[in-house]
């Protein structure tokens, strides 16, 4: 914050409308009231609050939004939609505009890696192997025994398999992948 | 009852005593599973995060093969569940929609059925009734706290069977169950499971007060049906109490496998002995517990018993008190005046001035005829107020 906004960038306010699109919300709804910030289970984390974000996108301030760490620390529970008395649907909001950073390459690196981690194993045998998944986001975050501690008591337990399972429909799978790719996708 | 069954991948992996209890509930209830062949997985909030029409494609993929079925889903992950539902209600809200998820994955779907959790399955299909006519070792004693998380309940649009602020579905099956769950705060607050991994500090610590509340309100155990919830509640549990100095030892169970285990299935059976968090053991101090807990009814209900007798009592113990003190009074001034009515008079003003009483019964025993002066003061005394006060009144 800091500097002083009188108005924003055509090509901004461009932006929060197509944000408000691909969520179904407006964010001209908004009082202000703070009720979504206040139910936040992690706000305690974030730079801009859940009602500063949608401050920011009423001013058309949509690049210090997309740059808030907040829309990583999201949880994505919805208790902030569920409660606000304007209806507005601040999660799906939060979900665009990680859509819309991921886009423009503005991400924290974590979450990009374990997501396309994740969408990888996924693509690769169908369903999701948590060992490669886990190999993957390391590599992705460059510190091979993040996590490490977790495998062997997972395995002690039974629950990590060594060896993804490989699906039949596996093709199928890749298929939905590719054909989302050309229809627009955004994935890698 | 027939239902198609989307395990999802976390039922084969790390929440597996959830696919065992899933399965072994379904066998105690006659509940026939068609486990949808060759699933995929729903894309869970990765694909959600990254485009939205793969987020929804993934699970039609899935979806789609189980309406070939004409089969309603279910699907126990409560991720999954939230994913499913999602979709469902995209693919009806828009024809557009439908035709481009269609075309992602060639095939047809109309999303003419729908996705329903294991909670709205006991409550609402299978039948409360139903299931406590099949319950053989009821978990009374049990006091786990039900934490329903986000995914269960909100967006109330797309899941919308349970309140999104204090649902009860899951209290309801474990009364059920014979299990008196607690009452806390924390039901439907988000665990931060989705931060684990990549900002592991937050989530720990939306977990920690998760725990605490459940602890503090008189939990023995929480309850899930959400395995994201269940792996940071159990498996985080340990790392948890380290990093904040303190206990909590509570177990951390899947609604299926209490349902399994009050029906009649071995813990081990339905994976309990799997758990992070020992999880066995509280089945056999079940009974010891639950015969404490009758006792402190009982005598609470004694106790509260006693308490409404002595209140019950008490009106005319306070008019028995103060007529002990009137007859003290009328005795002492029966002692000193033979006419009753001048007796009666001074017991009046010795009732309303009980340390005067006093005095004159120690003057009494050392000295009557000074008493009787006292007392005959006392009654000027009173006369002369009374006539004042007439006067008074008449003018
Ligand atoms: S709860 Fe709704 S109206 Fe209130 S500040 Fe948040 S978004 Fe705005
Ligand atoms: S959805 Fe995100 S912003 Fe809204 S309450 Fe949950 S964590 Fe906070």
């Amino acid at each position: 914050m800091g500097e002083l906004v009188l108005s924003a960038h055509p090509e901004s306010r461009e932006l929060v409308k197509a944000i408000e699109a691909a969520s179904r919300t407006k964010t001209s709804l908004c009082y202000q009231c703070g009720k979504c910030s206040a139910g936040c289970p992690v706000v305690f984390a974030m730079d801009y609050t859940p009602r500063q974000i949608i401050r920011l996108l009423q001013l058309g301030l949509i690049e210090t939004a997309l740059q808030a760490k907040s829309i990583w620390i999201c949880a994505t529970c919805d208790t902030c939609s569920t409660r606000c008395p304007r209806g507005v649907d601040i999660a799906s909001i939060m979900d665009a505009l990680r859509r819309e950073a991921l886009k423009q390459g503005k991400v924290v690196k974590e979450v990009a890696a374990f997501n396309q981690a994740f969408l990888n194993s996924v693509k690769r045998y169908g369903r999701n192997h948590e060992a490669s998944l886990v190999l993957e986001y390391n590599a992705r975050i460059m510190k091979p025994f993040k996590n490490a501690e977790q495998g062997p008591m997972m395995m002690s337990k039974g629950k990590l398999k060594i060896f993804p399972e490989f699906i039949k429909g596996r093709g199928e799978v890749n298929r939905i992948f590719e054909k989302v790719k050309a229809m627009g996708g955004d994935h890698e | 009852m027939r239902l198609a069954y989307y395990p999802g991948c976390s039922l084969d992996a790390t929440a597996i005593e959830y696919g065992m209890s899933t399965q072994k509930m379904a066998k105690l209830l006659d509940i026939d599973l068609w486990e949808i062949p060759d699933w995929s997985c729903c894309g869970a909030s990765s694909a959600h995060q990254t485009d939205h029409l793969l987020a929804i494609s993934l699970p039609a993929r899935n979806l789609a093969i189980a309406e070939r079925e004409g089969l309603d889903v279910l699907a126990p992950c409560a991720a999954c569940y939230n994913r499913m539902r999602a979709t469902e209600y995209e693919v009806r809200a828009s024809a557009k929609t439908r035709s481009q998820v269609e075309e992602a994955l060639g095939m047809p779907y109309q999303a003419a059925h729908s996705t329903i959790s294991v909670l709205e399955l006991l409550d609402a299909r299978y039948g409360l009734d139903n299931l406590a006519a099949r319950v053989t070792n009821p978990l009374k004693g049990m006091t786990p706290a039900c934490y329903y998380g986000c995914l269960l309940v909100r967006p109330v649009a797309v899941t919308g069977f349970d309140d999104p602020e204090n649902p009860q579905s899951m209290d309801r099956i474990m009364k059920t169950l014979g299990a008196s769950p607690v009452d806390w705060a924390f039901k439907t607050e988000c665990c931060g499971a989705g931060l684990g991994v990549t900002q592991t500090d937050i989530c720990l610590e939306m977990t920690y007060q998760i725990l605490r509340n459940a602890k503090e309100a008189g939990a023995d155990s929480i309850v899930t049906a959400c395995p994201v919830c269940h792996l940071n509640l159990d498996m985080r549990q340990k790392a948890i109490e380290k990093k904040y100095q303190t206990q909590f030892n509570l177990p951390v169970y899947y609604v299926t496998e209490l349902v399994a285990i009050a029906c009649g299935a071995e813990p081990p059976a339905v994976g309990a002995n799997r758990h992070f968090v020992e999880a066995v053991s509280i089945f056999q101090q079940l009974p010891a517990k639950a015969k404490a807990m009758e006792e402190a009814a009982a005598q609470a209900a004694k106790a509260g018993k006693g308490a409404a007798k002595a209140k019950a009592a008490k009106p005319a113990g306070e008019s028995e008190e103060p007529a002990a003190d009137e007859d003290a009074g009328l005795a002492l001034a029966r002692k000193l005046y033979d006419d009753e009515s001048k007796a009666a008079q001074l017991a009046e003003i010795l009732k309303q001035e009980p340390a005067r009483a006093e005095k004159l019964a120690e003057m009494l025993e050392q000295d009557k005829s000074k008493a009787l002066k006292v007392a005959d003061a006392l009654l000027a005394k009173k006369a002369k107020e009374k006539s004042a006060g007439e006067e008074g009144n008449k003018a």
